[in-house]
């Protein structure tokens, strides 16, 4: 009793002491250098980099994409997550373990694979290519490559939480005689909002932060085809550090933005990291 | 109780109905997602409208290059026919750019490293006329550029040519062969130089042997090799383009750098070319062989030496003799020309191969 009294503060504060340091030396000291890199020829010419044509087109880019992948994935996450957690169906266990395959496939390849199936050489090249169709190398294929990684976040946060939650209420919604629609919107919606908003947060935190899977199908066009991840390493290659470190600590900011609105979210309405995601 | 009775037998009609709709909600996203990729190109083709654009793919080290370039051509082609153009850039690595274009990255022009790249494009796709070559003066290479060493200020390795490389101690920086095409030339330029002191292929595949030894990195690319070797500060020596060296000597580190220049080296000739099918198809035919064409003009001649790399114009190179120097030059036909130097050195199971599995490491 007197022992386990004695070594529990001690512990405590060694963990805490670990955490701290490991948080200082891999979170806070690299973030404090973006920012301190970002500003190391001034505010003015950090101000210049971010209206730069191609610095303002790259994050009109990116908000573009996030602006399309993030609500066709919060329709899919609803529809994937409803199906799985309120009905009953052969192959189930199938959809689940596809709908995680984006996390376990490497972001590259993600991107080949539309590459493979809609470049030049690719299964549907000729054709998109007689009808004047372009998707790889242009901003469908951007699209196309963000929402096939951003694809599981909001299915996986709310599969869970529907599933704890039960098909009770709808259950009785409906033998109460509302429709389908009716028990969606007023039922299972209010119930699972808070999970889903959380969901759509770190969806489109990734869906504006990808960089292997854009890349391969971006072309890498300044101006055009250019998110801002992939402004940011042009940046760099072109030796202007500071103007580089200017567009990631937008990034940067993002993140931070994403990390206190998840903060406050957990904090009001007490959902803690259920998934681990 | 009959009320009650009735409202519970409707239970299962909405449920059913629920079922369907969902059904529905698969289908309609479906066609929502399809919809939205083919609306969306038709709205960026709208968007054209009377202006030009032109995309020249490019490799690595031309950013700054073309930045120039662009901006008086654009000016030149306003004034000669009051149409705007717009020139946009891609730029990576000159085999990732070929494989690019070859994927369907609809550029108008290429200017890319080496004429193997550009080869591979004529080869494996249809989008570009295997006479490329022929079409433009000096073999379509409108500037050309040779590798040479940086080394740090005041050169404290005492580095004086190629076979100071290879003594102990020294570190030498250079890109992977298999992936750079500035490493290619590098590779070439070593063997040329262990041709002519050995007197034969093999003495030059022992010295270029020993040369990788000395390489601690293999960067893919040559802005990668450059920031290896100027901001994190490894190695004693960079082989580099010339234009690449003279930047980094000039913006990045003024006094932190020298350029030697050795005894014997390559003379490297970028190519550049018009993408015919891309070309026809985006109606610029006509504004992308102009594009072109005014590389060779000595207007562009003057931008391309300022920016280092040699001009092919002889008034231009003549005005700029000070900032080149002049050295023994082998050019890529003492190779064979690039298919057979690709075969030969490049490609699997090539020479390259065989040198890199035989060094310790």
């Amino acid at each position: 009793m007197t022992r386990g009294a004695a070594s529990t503060p001690l512990a405590r504060a060694a963990l805490l002491g670990i955490a701290l340091a490991f948080l200082g030396v891999f979170l806070v000291a690299p973030l404090v250098a973006v920012f301190a890199e970002a500003l190391s020829k001034g505010f003015a010419a950090y101000g210049a980099a971010l209206i730069e044509r191609d610095a303002l087109s790259a994050v009109r880019l990116t908000l573009l994409v996030a602006a399309i992948s993030v609500p066709l994935n919060i329709v899919f996450g609803l529809a994937a997550s409803w199906a799985i957690a309120k009905f009953d169906f052969r192959g189930k266990s199938v959809l689940i373990t596809l709908i995680d395959l984006p996390f376990s496939v490497s972001p590259v390849v993600s991107g080949l694979i539309y590459v493979l199936l809609f470049g030049a050489q690719g299964w549907f090249g000729p054709w998109l290519r007689a009808h004047d169709v372009e998707i790889i190398f242009a901003v469908p294929g951007l699209v196309l490559a963000t929402m096939f990684i951003t694809f599981p976040f909001v299915a996986r946060e709310l599969i869970p939480l529907m599933q704890e939650q039960g098909r009770d209420d709808e259950e009785a919604a409906l033998s109460l005689g509302a429709s389908g629609w009716q028990t969606f919107r007023r039922v299972t919606l209010p119930n699972i909002r808070w999970g889903l908003l959380y969901g759509v947060l770190l969806c489109n935190a990734r869906a504006m932060g990808e960089f292997g899977a854009v890349s391969v199908v971006s072309g890498h066009i300044r101006g055009k085809t250019n998110t801002m991840p992939l402004h940011v390493e042009i940046l760099y290659n072109e030796y202007n550090f500071a103007a580089a470190f200017a567009v990631a600590s937008l990034l940067a900011l993002l993140a931070l933005v994403t990390l206190t609105l998840k903060s406050i979210l957990e904090w009001r309405y007490g959902i803690h990291g259920r998934t681990g995601y | 109780m009959i009320e009650r009775g009735q409202r519970f037998l409707q239970v299962s009609q909405p449920r059913a109905r629920g079922r369907r709709w969902f059904g529905a909600a698969i289908g309609a996203l479906a066609v929502f997602a399809l919809a939205g990729c083919g609306s969306k190109t038709s709205a960026d083709k709208a968007a054209n409208g009377g202006a030009i654009e032109l995309l020249n793919v490019s490799y690595d080290p031309t950013r700054e290059l073309y930045k120039d370039i662009n901006a008086a051509f654009a000016a030149q082609w306003k004034a000669e026919h009051g149409q705007d153009v717009t020139i946009n850039m891609s730029h990576g690595g000159s085999g990732k750019q070929s494989r690019a274009v070859i994927d369907g990255l609809e550029a108008d022009v290429v200017t890319l490293a080496l004429a193997y790249d550009v080869d591979a494009i004529a080869q494996n796709s249809n989008v570009l006329a295997r006479d490329w070559e022929q079409r433009l003066p000096d073999a379509s290479a409108p500037y050309t550029s040779t590798i040479v060493f940086l080394v740090r200020k005041g050169n404290p390795k005492h580095i004086r040519d190629w076979g100071d490389l290879v003594k102990p101690g020294v570190a030498v920086i250079t890109p992977n062969p298999k992936t750079s095409g500035g490493a290619r030339w590098n590779f070439l330029a070593a063997w040329a130089y262990g041709r002519k002191t050995g007197g034969s292929d093999a003495a030059a595949e022992k010295f270029v042997g020993d040369l990788f030894g000395h390489v601690p990195v293999l960067d893919s690319g040559a802005r990668g090799a450059t920031t290896t070797f100027v901001e994190r500060g490894i190695g004693d020596v960079l082989l580099a383009w010339e234009n690449e060296a003279f930047l980094a000597q000039k913006e990045l580190g003024a006094g932190k750098f020298d350029i030697v220049v050795p005894s014997i080296s390559i003379l490297a000739e970028p190519s550049v070319a018009l993408v015919d099918a891309n070309a026809t198809k985006h109606g610029t035919t006509a504004v992308a062989e102009a594009y072109l064409k005014f590389l060779y003009t000595p207007e562009a001649q003057e931008l391309i030496a300022k920016n280092y790399y040699r001009p092919r114009n002889a008034d231009v190179a003549a005005k700029y003799a000070g900032t080149f120097p002049k050295l023994d030059l082998v050019t890529i036909k003492d190779f064979g020309g690039w298919q057979q130097a690709q075969t030969t050195y490049f490609a699997d199971g090539g020479v390259f191969d065989r040198i890199f599995s035989g060094i310790k490491r």
